[in-house]
């Protein structure tokens, strides 16, 4: 067996094994704080759909993570005051369960991300990072001063939404649907990324010139990479959403494109499982950092830093050794 | 609206765009000439305003802080660049966000560690402070004003600098074709730290001249950068004339977008609500205008072919 | 009840036998929870609070009281995950400290509906004291409007006419002027909200300049604030300036300097409120902090103190006698007279205070009184 895929199988029982030793030994703090990894490393493996595999260096992503929660928050808060989201030309009602916000939540990415990903995709390099961030920006601020949905104060849900034959305020449950998704959503992209288009896709990375030569259009591959990529980014915001039962601006803000980015990195650039154990390594860090000191953040900055320098290819890259598949 | 009004917010616009474009003209510089995305710059804003409030408390003199602002920060530059920015040249665009990105958590919580959490006093001098009257009645900071006069000072200087000396020229070789200078025979790594250098210098003056007038704390950095990208963004990154044109469109988009938004709702809005959703769109419109720009010219308004 | 939850009693039960010999002779130990913001930008309330609440804590020297402090950020994620945290696993009675409004509405619903005890040091949003109010949660502070309304009634009885207002475009922002409005009986010369973090109020003086107002009312926590007050005092206009205590408080006055001199502003409490227990507690938090105590650190050690009357009387673990405990109220607060409302948010006077230069430091000192045994507007629409 490769020794990613050695890594592979490790992280994903360790995935499984821990929560459970929390759920017997009473710990559910453990369970939610696992959760959460879970919940950023599908985020992160949005994102790594444009950036590792298209090479879209996105720092905008927060947008399709907030759209996810308001997407959970709005039709949720319908649903908890029993008031139509609305009537004319027709009357959509809230909702509670949560397959149906998962879609609404995956759609609509979708199609936001077409949208800014269409004009977004005009330019390129560090212009392209700037007009993300610049989109997600609009999103944060046009939040921040909307009263409707509580502006700043964000929206709170007090029970959170239901999946059928699931209790999902127990943790053990909640955890083994994100679970569940990040197994699915793994198993999509893995399938992606050997693909045609996946293939397709890396070449377009490498050598655009020679994908145009052979009749693909590097930009109608980008573009479907930058949809896909924001869809599932958005999933994770719905599923982020229903941990905190809240939804806030802050999601939207430049520091969640920012840690999205940074789950990806730490894991390891293009590695399908790579944000998974960024996420992990994050959450981690800030665990135990945050215990050390009020100004843990230099520990953290310093981490980050010996990865950038000393650790070229993240954790993957740093336990896995060169990539096999690419280059 | 009134015309003086109208003048004295077009003046705040301008004052504001000079001084963004003391920050984007190091960012632009670095980035044209090293090719590197510096997020750490607005640290080395915030590392300026800390020095000159400093030294303001411990000497009493704005000339002073003003210098030890430029010197702290260039300072820091200086040791950034020598000790770990100069791994990140050639590292694509991910490795020296991330490393920036790094620095300025470093920055941040160290220069709270040192100084704590609350904000520092800093104030202009007496002889700066008041107000002089210009022309059409307009009632207008003496400060402001000065800040535009020593704006356009340093633009003027950095124009000189980059296309009439020798340093600037190779600065100008540097970001056309960057083995070749070394090839030529220019101490290559000298002529980074340089630049850095330079860059870092100005990001900490600016920082001392608008701590006077604004909060000296920790974070102080963060909103000044992302506004600095998004100038020489507009502009066209590496040029300074981009950097300079796309500063003062910054400047007077926001500040005019902030007086008329509402003015232009309230023609057929009540009033509290065309007062807030005028706000909201202007909070919003530099982040319109950017990527107007970026779709339509996707390389900025000077950036190159 | 389940083996495993059976087991665990008995374990629980078997440690306390160890730790505590004496167990059976007292009452059962109290577990705090205080989440709060101790790094990044607005630490510097976090801290204040903290020091207040814990200096409380050491002067009763109460070995049943357990303080649990966790950092916050700023981040209504990481509150959230805090408050998870505190209650699964600390598994504490009482949660505490949170500094911002947006985190107190992403915490304090779910908190209380668990049964836990929540006691405000600060943010005091309107949700919360009206429709959405809940037995178990004490605000100590404020609900959010209350020194603005002072503002507004401080307006009225300076004979003020013609007001500028302007607040940053978010909700406690909209709070902020909709309290002012609501005593203040002038006309207004203009009304703008400003972008959340501005720094740079150059466009809003000169709109201030030519709306013809004979006042300004603004509300600008933190930094914004004092980045206004310094462009104001440079900009030649000169009308008076009447704000909330928010920008005007221990902490950030040194950073404005002569530009804050002579502003009114509001307050539920200040240093020199002439009462023994403020007394005591202004010279006590400078030996043990080396600074003066803010506005802050005044909320928190009322908290702490609110918190222990109630432990005096009624063991946690009854939570009717808790509650009705802290409701009593019985405890010597440092700004004076102090009692809850129906909706279990203080009902006391509010002060207006001018910032002075006493040697070379700058604080406040009272001059009137704004408004006296006040309420919040909200308190109706409680049912509890």
């Amino acid at each position: 067996m490769p020794r990613e895929t050695l890594l592979n199988v490790l992280l994903m029982t360790a995935l499984l094994a821990f929560p459970l030793w929390a759920h017997l030994a009473d710990e559910p703090f453990l369970i939610t704080l696992t959760t959460r990894a879970v919940i950023f490393a599908i985020a992160g493996i949005g994102l790594n759909v444009a950036l590792g595999f298209g090479g879209l260096v996105s720092l905008g992503h927060a947008a399709f993570f907030g759209l996810g929660g308001y997407v959970m928050g709005i039709l949720a808060y319908h649903a908890q005051t029993y008031t139509p989201l609305m009537e004319v030309p027709f009357l959509i009602e809230g909702t509670k369960s949560m397959p149906v916000i998962w879609l609404v939540a995956i759609v609509l990415s979708a199609l936001a991300a077409l949208a800014i990903g269409a004009l977004s995709l005009r330019t390129s390099g560090v212009y392209f990072i700037m007009i993300t961030l610049a989109f997600a920006q609009m999103f944060y601020f046009f939040t921040l001063s909307w009263p409707t949905y509580g502006g700043e104060d964000g929206l709170s849900i007090y029970v959170r939404n239901s999946f059928p034959g699931l209790n999902t305020m127990d943790p053990i449950q909640f955890y083994g649907l994100c679970y569940g998704l990040l197994m699915l959503v793994l198993a999509f992209v893995w399938a992606l990324s050997r693909a045609p288009f996946g293939l397709m896709l890396g070449a377009a990375r490498q050598n655009e010139a020679r994908v145009a030569a052979v009749g693909q259009m590097p930009y109608a591959l980008y573009l479907t990479a930058f949809t896909i990529s924001g869809a599932i980014t958005g999933l994770a915001g719905a599923l982020f959403a229903d941990l905190n039962r809240f939804v806030s601006p802050t999601m939207f803000s430049w520091h969640t494109s920012g840690e999205i980015m940074i789950f990806v990195i730490l894991g390891g650039v293009g590695r399908v499982f790579g944000p998974v154990a960024g996420a992990v390594l994050f959450l981690l860090l800030e665990h135990i950092l945050g215990g050390l000191s009020p100004y843990w953040h230099i520990y953290l900055g310093a981490v980050l830093l010996g990865v950038v320098l000393f650790a070229r290819g993240g954790l993957y890259g740093l336990l896995a050794g060169r990539e096999v598949a690419h280059d | 609206m009134t015309l003086p009004l109208f003048i004295e917010q077009t003046l705040n616009g301008v004052q504001f765009g000079v001084m963004l474009f003391l920050m984007a003209a190091g960012l632009t510089l670095i980035f044209g000439v090293m090719g590197l995305i510096n997020l750490a710059h607005g640290a080395l804003y915030m590392v300026g305003a800390f020095a000159a409030a400093a030294t303001a408390a411990a000497t009493g003199s704005f000339i002073l802080a003003l210098a030890a602002s430029v010197v702290f920060a260039a300072f820091a530059g200086v040791l950034v660049e020598t000790l770990i920015i100069r791994r990140l040249y050639g590292r694509d665009h991910l490795d020296q966000v991330l490393a920036t990105f790094a620095l300025v958590l470093i920055f941040a919580e160290g220069t709270r560690w040192v100084f704590g959490s609350f904000p520092l006093f800093l104030d202009k001098p007496d002889w700066l402070s008041g107000t002089v009257m210009l022309p059409f009645g307009i009632e207008y900071s003496l400060y402001r004003l000065a800040i535009i006069l020593v704006g356009l000072v340093v633009a003027a200087g950095l124009f000189w600098l980059i296309g009439r000396t020798r340093v600037g020229m190779q600065i100008r070789a540097g970001e056309n074709d960057r083995e070749m200078i070394a090839a030529l025979g220019v101490n290559i790594s000298r002529l980074y730290t340089l630049v850095f250098a330079l860059g870092a210098g100005l990001a900490g003056f600016a920082g001392a001249l608008i701590g006077a007038i604004q909060s000296v704390q920790v974070g102080m950095g963060d909103s000044v950068l992302i506004l600095a990208f998004v100038v020489i963004v507009i502009g066209g990154i590496g040029s300074i004339k981009g950097a300079f044109v796309g500063a003062l469109l910054v400047g007077l988009t926001d500040t005019l977008g902030r007086q008329l938004l509402p003015m232009f709702f309230a023609l057929f809005m009540e009033p509290a609500a065309a007062t807030s959703t005028g706000a909201s769109l202007a909070s919003m419109a530099i982040y319109l205008l950017m990527a107007a720009v970026l779709i339509l010219r996707p390389k900025g308004l000077f950036g190159g072919a | 009840m389940t083996i495993k939850s059976l087991i665990t009693a008995t374990a629980i039960g078997a440690l306390g036998a160890l730790a505590l010999p004496t167990a059976h002779a007292q009452a059962e130990g109290l577990k705090v929870g205080m989440i709060t913001t101790l790094s990044g930008g607005g630490a510097g309330l976090g801290i204040d609070v903290r020091d207040g609440f814990m200096l409380a804590v050491n002067q009763a020297g109460r070995s049943d009281l357990e303080v649990v402090i966790e950092d916050d950020q700023r981040k209504p994620d990481i509150a959230v995950q805090l408050a998870d945290k505190m209650i699964q696993s600390e598994k504490v009675d009482v949660l505490t400290g949170i500094i911002w409004s947006n985190l107190a509405m992403a915490v304090v619903p779910a908190a209380t509906a668990q049964g836990k005890f929540y006691l405000s040091p600060n943010a005091g949003p309107s949700q919360l004291a009206g429709r959405g109010c809940h037995q178990n949660y004490f605000n100590v502070a404020w609900q959010n409007d209350n020194l603005h309304e002072a503002a507004g009634a401080y307006a009225n009885s300076a004979e003020l006419k013609n007001s500028f207002i302007l607040a940053p475009n978010y909700p406690a922002g909209k709070d902020a002027l909709t309290g002012y409005k609501r005593f203040y009986e002038g006309a207004l010369a203009g009304e703008v909200y400003t972008k959340l973090g501005q720094t740079d109020y150059a466009a809003e003086i000169a709109q201030i300049r030519a709306s013809g107002a004979d006042s300004v009312f603004f509300f600008l926590p933190g930094g914004m604030g004092i980045s206004f007050l310094k462009q104001y005092a440079d900009s030649g206009v000169d009308l008076p300036v009447v704000g909330p205590a928010f920008s005007f408080d221990q902490g950030i006055l040194q950073a404005v300097g002569d530009a804050a001199l002579g502003v009114k502003n509001t307050s539920q409490w200040n240093k020199d409120i002439d009462t023994a227990a403020n007394a005591a507690f202004v010279a006590s938090f400078q030996e043990a902090y080396g600074r003066l105590p803010s506005l802050y650190a005044s909320q928190g050690f009322d908290t702490a103190n609110l918190l222990i009357s109630a432990m005096d009387k009624a063991d946690v673990k009854d939570a009717d006698a808790f509650r009705a405990a802290l409701k009593a109220a019985d405890f010597t607060s440092v700004r004076g007279a102090f009692a809850f409302g129906d909706n279990n948010h203080p009902i006391q006077d509010i002060y207006v205070r001018e910032v002075i230069k006493e040697g070379d430091v700058y604080t406040n000192k009272i001059v009137a009184t704004g408004l006296s045994n006040h309420a919040d507007a909200y308190a109706a629409d409680c049912k509890m």
